[in-house]
């Protein structure tokens, strides 16, 4: 599935990638919006290592994330602890709500993981919405940004190069991961389980580390936004935003590094800008209900699924790679 | 007056009617999803969404055509049997030799357009559905007073749900549909259309969930979010049931129903998370479901 030229050193690309990111905001880019895709960005990285690397579709990283945003927010603002100590906690939380899923869902295989995994998350939804830490149907308002070894992070682009380290550091640990003997075995597992048992492996906790694994990259990825935009709501552990990162994922391509970073890019930047986008179409051809196509954002995202899944099962980065790998072979 | 665990009897009876109701949509759902998962090998993420829909069309019938309720029972599942149609034809068809993960995903993505139309048009706010007069009131039973709507969606889904039962395990039709699940390429051999039994198939099992949408008008608000938040339900009464048996995911449905009645009696914070409760517990009792078969 990764088809990266084996010629050149990837990491280099890599660097290249993220000194870009990093000059945006002084190329005039808002830096929070760039945060918040980085912060989805890694999300999506985190779910693409269950289903992009170990071939299991988790259908409730949405409460992962959820878990982060509420208990780093908690920590931040009620215990006033640091940002570093506050990213820690959102992180290991998520880590042992996703213990404690994975150890329920990976008792089934298939589809029913991820009707199970739906489920949960669904329970810890209801839960959120009713505990009296959330906040409720408001969420937790003005979390404060704090210190992160003694930079003041109220300024954003102090934040903006913490946040950029926070994503390399863990973009990092997944590459490791996935290149490791340990990341293998998950490829392995991917494509056919059955063989994989029978050299020996045993499958079921090679498929709850990568679980808790990806829970607690989530789990970061959803402290480090509560961070960022100084709040945490029950958006964040809805459904839909399960729904969301799946998208992401199969925008960017399932099961290439790269791929959940521009999913994540391109669903977030469609998120923000199809308000203008419907009020455009609206103007052009004079039907009015275009005006409320922000209000409905899943109509947009509903068809990108259907035609992501009939036609761009690859994604963008995959057929990129794919259309690449043609032209080396003619050349 | 009668108490039961310090609860007046009536309040108890009312809140097992109210679970009995909501677990007849569940049965109705999960049968549905259960016969479409055997032919189509695809979990129907849109069944929700097309559950929503039936009730959309019968508020809509009422509202802007003057359709009677009765009608709209009939009319909708017909309806919503031929969107069940056209979404087979033209989109599922192309994914049975994919991953199964693939058809939930494509599901998602019609659920997520499905609603996005009924948002972009009413909004999240639900709608009013009258309950139709030959149903309105109550009667006195003396124990309880049992509202008469609640008491006809009862019956008709367990009439529906054990009409299907038949259907599938008693009729020469039920038995080639069985096995069509079992060997696909064997029945297609002996001279049947398997493909159009597939389309069929799918367009029946969402027309049930239409006709639990109808049912469900005039005791849930109409909105365009009342699928999706049923359909999650649903997944996990599935998981606990397991799909392997019709009687099974009826009764599962309808059990879990009644559970959740009686927690909203007794420990009502619990009562939205109580089924995935039960299905955290059953994965770890017995993890292929209660009707499933164990690999």
């Amino acid at each position: 599935m990764t088809v990266v030229a084996k010629t050149r050193n990837p990491l280099l690309g890599y660097a290249a990638l993220f000194i870009a990111i990093g000059l945006l905001p002084v190329l005039g880019v808002y830096p929070i919006f760039v945060m918040k895709v980085l912060c989805y960005a890694l999300f999506a990285c985190a779910f693409n290592l269950l289903i992009g690397f170990t071939g299991l579709l988790s259908f409730g990283h949405a409460a992962f994330l959820g878990t982060a945003a509420y208990c780093a927010g908690h920590a931040l603002k009620v215990w006033g602890l640091p940002a570093p100590l506050g990213l820690l906690v959102g992180t290991f939380a998520a880590a042992g709500v996703g213990l404690l899923f994975g150890l329920l869902a990976i008792k089934r295989t298939g589809i029913y993981f991820s009707m199970i995994t739906l489920a949960l998350s669904q329970m810890l939804y209801f839960f959120f919405l009713q505990a009296p830490f959330t906040g409720g149907e408001d969420g937790l308002q003005s979390v404060p940004r704090g210190t992160f070894f003694g930079l003041d992070l109220a300024s954003d682009i102090t934040l903006f190069y913490v946040v950029l380290g926070i994503f390399i550091a863990a973009f990092w640990l997944i590459y490791r991961t996935v290149h490791s003997p340990f990341g293998q075995v998950l490829t392995s597992i991917r494509e056919n389980e059955p063989r994989a048992i029978s050299l020996g492996y045993d499958t079921d906790r090679f498929k709850l580390l990568a679980f808790v694994l990806s829970a607690g990259l989530a789990g970061l990825a959803g402290a480090t936004k509560t961070l960022v935009l100084g709040f945490a709501t029950l958006t964040d552990a809805v459904w839909t935003t399960s729904g969301l990162v799946i998208l992401m994922t199969l925008v960017g391509g399932m099961g290439t590094l790269v791929g959940p970073m521009v999913g994540a890019l391109v669903i977030i930047s469609l998120e923000n800008k199809i308000g203008d986008l419907g009020k455009a179409l609206a103007d052009m051809t004079g039907i009015d209900w275009f005006n409320g196509l922000g209000e409905s954002v899943s109509l947009v995202t509903g068809l990108i699924f259907i035609v992501c899944v009939l036609a761009f099962r690859r994604g963008l980065v995959g057929e990129a790679l794919a259309l690449w790998g043609r032209f080396r072979a003619k050349a | 007056m009668t108490d039961f665990f310090g609860i007046p009897l009536p309040a108890l009876l009312g809140q097992l009617l109210l679970g009995l109701v909501n677990g007849s949509f569940y049965a109705m759902l999960s049968l549905g999803l259960a016969v479409i998962f055997g032919m189509l090998n695809i979990i129907n993420f849109a069944h929700g969404a097309l559950y929503m829909m039936g009730a959309f069309l019968a508020w809509m019938g009422l509202e802007y055509l003057g359709i009677s309720y009765w009608w709209m029972l009939l009319l909708a599942p017909l309806a919503v049997g031929v969107l069940g149609i056209l979404i087979e034809r033209l989109l599922l068809q192309w994914l049975y030799k994919l991953d199964h993960i693939y058809g939930l995903l494509l599901t998602l993505g019609i659920t997520l357009v499905i609603e996005g139309v009924f948002r972009s048009f009413y909004g999240v706010s639900g709608q009013q559905y009258t309950v139709p007069d030959a149903l309105q009131g109550a009667t006195d039973l003396g124990f309880m007073v049992l509202p008469n709507y609640r008491a006809w969606v009862v019956v008709a889904s367990i009439t529906v749900c054990l009409g299907v039962w038949a259907l599938i395990e008693k009729t020469s039709l039920g038995a080639t549909l069985r096995a069509g699940t079992e060997n696909p390429k064997l029945v297609q051999a002996f001279g049947i259309n398997v493909p159009r039994m597939i389309t069929l198939t799918y367009a029946g099992g969402v027309a049930l969930a239409a006709f639990a949408g109808v049912l469900a008008a005039p005791i849930l608000q109409v909105s365009a979010l009342m699928g999706s938040n049923l359909i999650i339900v649903v997944f996990a009464v599935v998981v606990i049931g397991g799909m392997g048996s019709i009687l099974g995911s009826i009764l599962t449905g309808l059990g879990l129903g009644l559970i959740e009645g009686l927690t909203k009696v007794f420990y009502p914070e619990a009562s939205s998370t109580v089924v995935f409760v039960v299905m955290a517990i059953v994965l770890l009792v017995r993890p292929a479901g209660l009707f499933g078969k164990e690999k």
